[in-house]
């Protein structure tokens, strides 16, 4: 018989939920199958199975949360019956802390059901939450109201990739609906760039290092401050500048969907500032912890996705934003300067913006705005 | 406002009744040329004269059963008894007469009686003088049970309470007699609402009669420690105002009921049971009560506290709801 343990699916993850079973006992399972997904700290997970056999039991449910390593399920190895093997024992619940002597009520006896106020189980079903996974702080170590609460701000919701399907789902929907966009497109020429970029990363530990994007987006940063109608929101029928240059970065996410924070104040932030900044958004944005500002604050999305191999991305602008700058990938492809044939690095800068608040002719000059600056490396 | 004690407010009421309708009259055991046991009636024989201000002989089933008979009469009468313990000596007049004839006269008969009495511990009276038994009363169709904790409301009650067509019984603790403050003439008195007395976000301590002031102390020391005890002043023993009372718990999601009277079968048990079956799901924590020990109220000093609630007791238990 296989004992399926629960992987570790990262070095920072000491337990993980169970959110889905993707089998049922009596299938058959093949090696490189996707068994269950679960949620780590970070994302839910699918996790894969690295034996064949046959699904003889599922030792836990959807919603139970059990450190590495613990069996989540029993397989048959070939010519193995549910006769000949001992079943193994399904996982306890984790033991609910010993109680407090209380105050004014006498011992309980040994807890059979975890401790839950009446307010805090109403409360965890409203949200999603699994009260039986939190440790409590009520009175007996009892799961309470607060508790379920603060469980819910930390965590997602469960079925949170559902949830941002739909959010996505919600918001291009929206966009396609009432902005009229109209779409620009650009190949800016990036040797210098590159040459500057090459320069200052030569000598640099790889954390220290620059990566091209960071330039891209302080280029359009700059560029905002001269063309202010494409930095802002179309709210109730009008246009309205944003108070700040507040660049969404789209993130994609491991397990599908993205999500677009906001990086602040990009035009004022010397270039390693941002990249630190970067960094840091991102890596939160895939585990889930942006503040909410970050997420309400983005004035324009840039979305950046050369490094998938596409030459040219024209985005969908997110309300109620006006404007979205795509970028493709940054390649040498043939260039034709002073008349002369040579290889040049360069990349399409695409203009998604919303027609209610800007003209194609304004878009235009932004975006040979963002060329200009490009071309300068050394004074962004 | 005036400055005033909890005795000279009932007496202002007695006085107030007996000047504003000729039907009524004040009866009693020592209430004439003593002055009343707790010195309330004191003055009254002199300003209203024995028609109106009448001792008793020490018979409680004698003179409460009198007064049931002149309030069928048609007289609004205002019965005395010295301490509730005594007041068992009438409990048959009183539950099977005084509460039971409209029922059994299929409404022909109504009983516009009041009767006070003293109810409590803490003055070293001892196990015959002391008991809290207001939560028995307050099981009894048929009577009206009100508690006064504040200087309005000893003042206040007693009025409504004549104009009501039914038996009332109105309970003074007697370690509030001295309590001393500002009396707000302006206050309207019901005889039917809870009031809640300190508002609060964290839990609700519900109390009565003597035991609101040390809910009120324990808020205020709570208060010190982060915690926001509202204090809810049951004011009137049955019928219960369950309203006002769950709208508070529903509010803070945690009950703590302090009764001086004893924990098994009491007014605290059916106040938590009527918690839990209409507000279980708002509940975050589980009711709790500081009772008074299951003991005779001790003659001892030292025992005596220790035997009833507490401040400490009660701030401990709140504490003990928020975990």
């Amino acid at each position: 018989m296989i004992e399926f343990k629960l992987p570790s699916l990262g070095a920072d993850m000491d337990e993980g939920t169970l959110l889905e079973w993707r089998i049922a006992p009596g299938e058959a399972v093949r090696r490189g199958q996707v068994v269950a997904v679960v949620d780590t700290a970070k994302a839910a997970v699918d996790v894969e199975c690295w034996q064949d056999g046959t699904v003889l039991d599922l030792l836990i449910q959807p919603g139970d949360k059990v450190p590495v390593g613990t069996p989540i399920a029993a397989l048959l190895e070939a010519g193995e019956t549910s006769e000949t093997v001992q079943r193994p024992a399904r996982v306890a619940k984790p033991a609910q802390p010993a109680p407090a002597p209380g105050t004014t009520t006498s011992a309980a006896p040994p807890a059979s059901r975890a401790r839950i106020s009446p307010a805090a189980r109403k409360r965890a079903a409203e949200l999603g939450v699994d009260a039986g996974t939190l440790s409590g702080t009520g009175p007996q170590g009892a799961v309470s109201l607060a508790d379920v609460e603060a469980a819910a701000k930390s965590a997602a919701p469960l079925d949170r990739q559902a949830a941002m399907r739909q959010a996505i789902a919600a918001a291009m929907s929206r966009s396609k609906r009432e902005i009229p966009h109209y779409y620009l497109g650009e190949t800016i020429p990036l040797g210098a760039a590159m040459a500057w970029l090459s320069a200052h990363n030569a000598g640099l530990p790889p954390e220290q290092r620059l990566l091209p994007g960071v330039l891209l987006l302080k280029a359009v940063a700059l560029a905002l401050r001269d063309y202010p109608q494409l930095n802002g929101y179309w709210q109730d029928g009008a246009f309205r500048a944003a108070p700040g240059i507040h660049l969404g970065v789209a993130v994609a996410l491991r397990q599908g969907g993205l999500i677009a924070p906001a990086l602040h104040d990009v035009a004022d932030k010397p270039l390693e500032q941002l990249m630190a900044e970067l960094g840091d958004l991102v890596q939160r944005a895939r585990s889930y912890s942006l503040r909410s500002s970050e997420l309400s604050d983005a004035s324009l999305t840039v979305t950046q996705l050369g490094d998938q191999g596409v030459d040219s991305v024209f985005g969908v602008i997110y309300p109620p934003q006006v404007a979205l700058v795509g970028v493709g990938r940054i390649a040498e492809r043939p260039w034709v300067e002073e008349g002369r044939l040579c290889v040049m690095p360069s990349a399409q800068f695409s203009l998604a913006a919303d027609h209610r608040a800007s003209d194609g002719h304004y878009g235009a000059r932004f975006l040979g705005e963002v060329r200009r600056l490009l071309q300068t490396p050394d004074r962004l | 406002m005036s400055r005033t004690t909890y005795r000279e407010a009932l007496r202002q009421g007695l006085r107030e009744a007996l000047a504003r309708d000729p039907r009524v009259f004040l009866m009693g055991e020592d209430v004439g040329r003593y002055g009343g046991t707790y010195a309330v009636s004191k003055g009254l024989l002199e300003e209203f004269g024995e028609q109106r201000i009448r001792d008793t002989p020490l018979s409680e089933l004698a003179f409460v059963a009198a007064g049931i008979g002149a309030a069928l009469g048609g007289l609004r009468p205002i019965v005395e008894v010295m301490t509730v313990n005594f007041s068992l000596l009438a409990l048959d007049p009183l539950m099977n007469t005084a509460a039971t004839l409209r029922h059994m006269s299929g409404g022909q008969f109504s009983v516009p009686l009041v009767v006070r009495m003293a109810t409590g511990a803490g003055r070293q009276l001892a196990a015959q003088h002391s008991h809290s038994l207001e939560g028995w009363y307050a099981h009894i169709p048929g009577l009206r049970i009100l508690a006064p904790a504040t200087l309005e409301d000893a003042r206040g009650m007693l009025w409504p309470a004549l104009q009501d067509p039914d038996p009332m019984l109105l309970f003074e603790h007697g370690a509030l007699y001295n309590l001393e403050g500002e009396l707000d003439e302006r206050e309207v008195v019901d005889i039917h609402s809870a009031r809640v007395r300190r508002a609060g976000t964290d839990l609700t301590l519900i109390a009565y009669g003597g035991t609101l002031g040390k809910a009120l102390s324990a808020a205020e020391q709570l208060a010190g420690e982060g915690i926001s005890a509202e204090v809810l002043d049951l004011r009137v023993l049955r019928p219960l105002d369950d309203a006002t009372i769950l709208a508070s718990v529903r509010r803070t999601r945690r009950a703590l009921v302090v009764d001086e009277g004893w924990r098994s079968g009491s007014l605290s048990a059916e106040i938590i049971a009527r918690i839990v079956e209409q507000a279980f799901y708002d509940l975050d924590a589980p009711p709790a009560r500081v009772c008074s020990l299951e003991v005779p109220i001790p003659y001892a000093k030292h025992l005596e506290e220790a035997a009833l609630p507490q401040v400490p007791g009660i701030v401990a238990a709140a504490k003990g709801l928020l975990g």
